[in-house]
């Protein structure tokens, strides 16, 4: 047997077997770091429910209460911007909110709500995340002859009905988002909370 | 004096690295005004480095107390107003030396054969620029650094499957909060500067390997002298070094200038909204990121639908690392190319700085109808490119440097 010469066969295997367990050992250590940029425990448990009284919002109007740091509005809808509705549908992505994950299944009707009058909304476009400006104003200069009210993202232009219904040619690609809620009496709603997770 | 170089010199290469990228790197003898920023964009480096320092001894990564403490710094830390314009101004001085480097090896082909691995890591460079400028907007916690980090983070949204989980996983909760701030501050002062002073040097080091290219695209190295030193070169010092101090000068008027009479910069380089604390419930009436960035935002704005609007943001700059494969002209100087590319040439700066224009403005129906069209400039650039580059009608090149 030799001793001179180098069997490279055998040095490729060590060679290729060791970069391989390092490789697996740096690809283990990567993980608490890059888990550590998950939200912590105590952003988790930041999401509480808000109850929100409702009693002095009157028609036609917006409000917002904060709920896990994002805006919610909570609009009052008269009868006539419930009618309007149905005369946008033919311009709509998703007229129907068959998308699910936009709203909770008690809220997945024509006018997006439990109470027909009251629509409850994320104000985060579902495009880059900016919060859209309320405009119940029908027919403006600058949204055109048919807007008939909804909300406009001045960011990317973005435009929803008074549903939060997305129009097409858009950017934003859904339906802007309906959080949990439930009435807790005629005035008050609990948002983040709905029966199911009573 | 020479008995202490020496004694470095046997145990570290001090006068050999000198020698090998100052005294005795030959640089083509015909360089311009255009060979100005390089040199410039490394200062301005120092400067942001050296300002930056300072301004964290002052500031708070809390989303509690960031903005009051920049507040702090401009009314109440000696001279505190002085080092954060510096360090602001700074970051719009880097972008305007970077765009005009970039420009320069756009027209003297400088990314071509041999080149390519400058090119790329200058490339890395504006990436990792375009990062440390976006991360360090957020850090005064204004109403645009809020809005504007909202709106970017919120691109990583746009990819199928994963992205919702990487805007999680970015912000670190489920609105941009604290932990978003003081996670950006982290690489704002630490990673996105190492990675940066890495890829600068890297940068040097590959284009001393193979030498400058200048004005008219001709390889210096062909022709030698007897000693083997180019007809057509002279050392970097003191021939370059010393030129290079008279366009810092020119630079500092300038900068100064800006620095002490437009710190904000007529609101395009520190937006007016940003002196508002962020308030995560409104956005404000009128979003736009800073100057530098608007080119690639009106790109974004001029797409109607979210995934390829967000596609063809990124596609405007990832085009760009192509280039040396893309371009398949042999001559470098737009000198001696063909009236197509210098035309070509031409719509694209004019579309970088029309799009640049109108992402500063408000949507309306022209102002899409512009975004589209000079978008359009944009990418037909590239296509243009690799199309005509085969086979362009070219003019002779000289075996030696004019002028």
């Amino acid at each position: 047997m030799s001793t001179n010469t180098v069997d490279a066969g055998r040095r490729r295997f060590l060679v290729t077997s060791t970069s391989v367990v390092a490789a697996v050992g740096a690809g283990f250590v990567a993980v608490p770091f890059l888990s550590s940029w998950m939200p912590s425990e105590r952003a988790k448990n930041a999401g509480a429910p808000v109850e929100v009284d409702i009693s002095k919002l009157e028609e036609g109007r917006l409000m917002i209460v904060e709920w896990q740091s994002k805006p919610v509005w909570i609009v009052k809808r008269t009868a006539k911007t419930l009618d309007d509705l149905k005369k946008n549908d033919s311009h709509l992505r998703d007229p129907a909110s068959e998308n699910t994950a936009q709203q909770p299944p008690y809220a997945q009707n024509h006018d997006r709500s439990i109470k027909p009058g009251i629509l409850v909304l994320v104000g985060i476009c579902t495009h880059l995340g900016c919060s859209p400006t309320f405009r119940p104003d029908i027919a403006p200069a600058d949204l055109g002859a048919d807007w008939l009210g909804g909300f406009f993202c001045p960011c990317h232009s973005s435009r929803f009905d008074l549903a939060g219904r997305v129009f097409q040619g858009v950017p934003a690609p859904t339906n802007l988002v309906v959080p949990p809620h439930k009435y807790l009496s005629d005035n008050v709603i609990r948002v983040g909370e709905d029966e199911g997770a009573a | 004096m020479g008995k202490l170089i020496g004694w470095i010199d046997d145990r570290f290469p001090l006068t050999k690295m000198w020698n090998e990228h100052l005294a005795e790197y030959y640089a083509p003898k015909n360089f311009n005004f255009w060979y100005f920023f390089g040199s410039l964009a490394l200062m301005v480096l120092v400067i942001q480095i050296i300002s930056g320092i300072f301004l964290t001894m002052h500031y708070k990564p809390d989303a509690g107390m960031a903005f009051a403490s920049v507040e702090y710094i401009m009314r109440d830390v000696p001279y505190g107003w002085l080092i954060r314009y510096i360090h602001s101004t700074g970051a719009t001085a880097f972008f305007v030396v970077v765009y005009l480097h970039m420009l320069r090896g756009l027209m003297y082909g400088s990314y071509k054969q041999p080149r390519e691995l400058i090119w790329l890591f200058g490339m890395f460079i504006y990436l990792a620029l375009m990062a440390e400028a976006f991360m360090g907007y957020l850090l005064p916690w204004g109403q645009m650094s809020y809005w504007g980090a909202q709106v970017i983070i919120s691109l990583f949204s746009a990819i199928p499957v994963i992205g919702d989980d990487l805007t999680l996983w970015i912000r670190g909760d489920f609105v941009i909060g604290d932990a978003t701030l003081n996670r950006f501050f982290a690489l704002h002062v630490i990673a996105l500067p190492f990675v940066l002073v890495f890829l600068v040097i890297a940068h040097i080091i590959a284009l001393h390997e193979v030498g400058s290219n200048n004005p008219d695209g001709v390889e210096i190295k062909k022709m030698k002298d007897a000693k083997g030193i180019p007809l057509d070169g002279i050392p970097f010092h003191p021939y370059y070094s010393v030129k290079d101090i008279v366009g810092v000068v020119v630079f500092l008027f300038f900068f100064s200038v800006i620095l002490f009479y437009f710190p904000d910069g007529g609101g395009y380089m520190l937006e007016h909204a940003n002196f508002i604390a962020s308030d995560p419930l409104k956005t404000p009436e009128h979003i736009a990121p800073v100057w530098y960035f608007t080119p690639f935002y009106a790109i974004l704005r001029a797409v109607p639908d979210k995934l390829l609007g967000v596609g063809a943001m990124g596609a405007a700059i990832v085009l760009l690392f192509f280039m040396p494969w893309l371009d398949r002209c042999k001559v470098k100087s737009v000198r001696y190319r063909s009236g197509i590319y210098k035309a070509n040439l031409t719509v694209f700066c004019i579309s970088f700085v029309v799009l640049g224009w109108l992402a500063m403005q408000p949507v309306t129906e022209t102002i899409t109808f512009m975004s589209r069209l000079f978008s359009f400039f944009y990418f037909a650039f590239f296509a243009v490119l690799y199309i005509t580059s085969k086979n362009e009608s070219t003019k002779p090149v000289p075996d030696r440097v004019t002028s």
